[in-house]
């Protein structure tokens, strides 16, 4: 499951910052994502939110969304991964 | 293309100009489309006036009309409900004389039910408030406030609310939260899988794609010479 997880959110931010097939699978855990990368805005970080709810089929409370889990690649797919393990 | 004026029915009476963008040849065949919302409007702006182009060099006339209080509309976007917004879509498809409608995300929850449509991707209106107000909680926080979706979306319900930077009304919050499209058998609907890979509502930053753009005006184009 931990593979599954890591490559439905590399698509994910794959659509979200309209990378090139393949593009996102350079991202490794320290990549920096909200904060780092100017096209990741609070709109856009919303988006990718509700994409991984989606697609992970998991459910993201407000209490969830906090600076640190979006801040990296690894930080994210730590959060998604406990996500889906609690579902 | 050409931008066009139309006259839109004002919610107390009267009449206000808005903008369409329009390719219109007097041909037989004329298609409405009811945009994406907010933030996805911009982000699909382009998509759509790709698909347009097409269907012009297909030999469809096209109308893109501004929902009133966006876009280049004078129009105050706080005052709009949403029974407003669904009777400019029918002052638009009457005034261009429209034959058929394509609506566009968000936009599927206007599109008039008086003509054949098509509904591409369309999106609840639940779904497309949560993702603002999430937005906004995150913009919050990152500022160093707390705030919660359920309190911004009572705050709303009473006195309206800034989302992204659109400043929506009280009335149009409580009614917009419950809209669906429509689903009846006579709406086609067109979902994304049937265009391409991912939405372009999706990016950070607006793309485009001319596979996408040649898909949905295939759709659209095959169907009208069915």
């Amino acid at each position: 499951m931990t593979t599954d997880t890591d490559q439905i959110l590399r698509r994910i931010l794959g659509d979200v910052l309209g990378l090139r097939p393949g593009q996102a699978d350079e991202f490794d855990g320290d990549t920096g994502l909200f904060g780092h990368l100017p096209e990741l805005d609070s709109m856009a970080v919303a988006g990718l939110l509700t994409e991984m709810e989606d697609r992970l089929d998991i459910l993201i409370e407000d209490d969830d969304i906090e600076g640190e889990m979006l801040e990296t690649y690894g930080a994210l797919l730590a959060f998604a991964e406990a996500k889906r393990t609690q579902s | 293309m050409t931008p066009a004026l139309w006259p839109c029915p004002l919610p107390g009476g009267g009449i206000a100009e808005e903008y369409a963008l329009t390719f219109d040849r007097q041909r037989e065949k004329r298609l409405l489309i009811v945009p994406a919302l907010f933030d996805e409007a911009n982000r699909l702006r382009r998509f759509t006036a790709e698909v347009i182009r097409r269907l012009d060099g297909a030999g469809i006339d096209c109308v893109l009309p501004d929902l009133p209080g966006t876009n280049e509309s004078t129009q105050p976007l706080a005052t709009q409900d949403t029974e407003d917004w669904r009777d400019a879509m029918m002052a638009a498809a009457r005034h261009f004389e429209a034959t058929h409608v394509l609506g566009i995300r968000g936009g599927c929850l206007f599109t008039p039910s008086n003509l054949p449509r098509w509904h591409y991707a369309p999106v609840k209106g639940a779904s497309i408030l949560r993702q603002m107000v999430r937005a906004r909680i995150v913009a919050s926080r990152e500022a160093g406030t707390e705030e919660t979706s359920e309190g911004l979306l009572k705050t709303g319900a009473d006195t309206g609310l800034e989302l992204g930077g659109h400043r929506i009304g009280a009335d149009f919050l409580r009614v917009f939260q419950t809209l669906k499209s429509d689903e009846t058998p006579d709406v086609q609907q067109i979902p994304q899988d049937m265009i391409g890979a991912s939405g372009l509502w999706l990016r950070a930053e607006p793309g485009e794609s001319r596979d996408q753009a040649d898909a949905l005006a295939a759709v659209i184009a095959m169907g009208l010479s069915a």
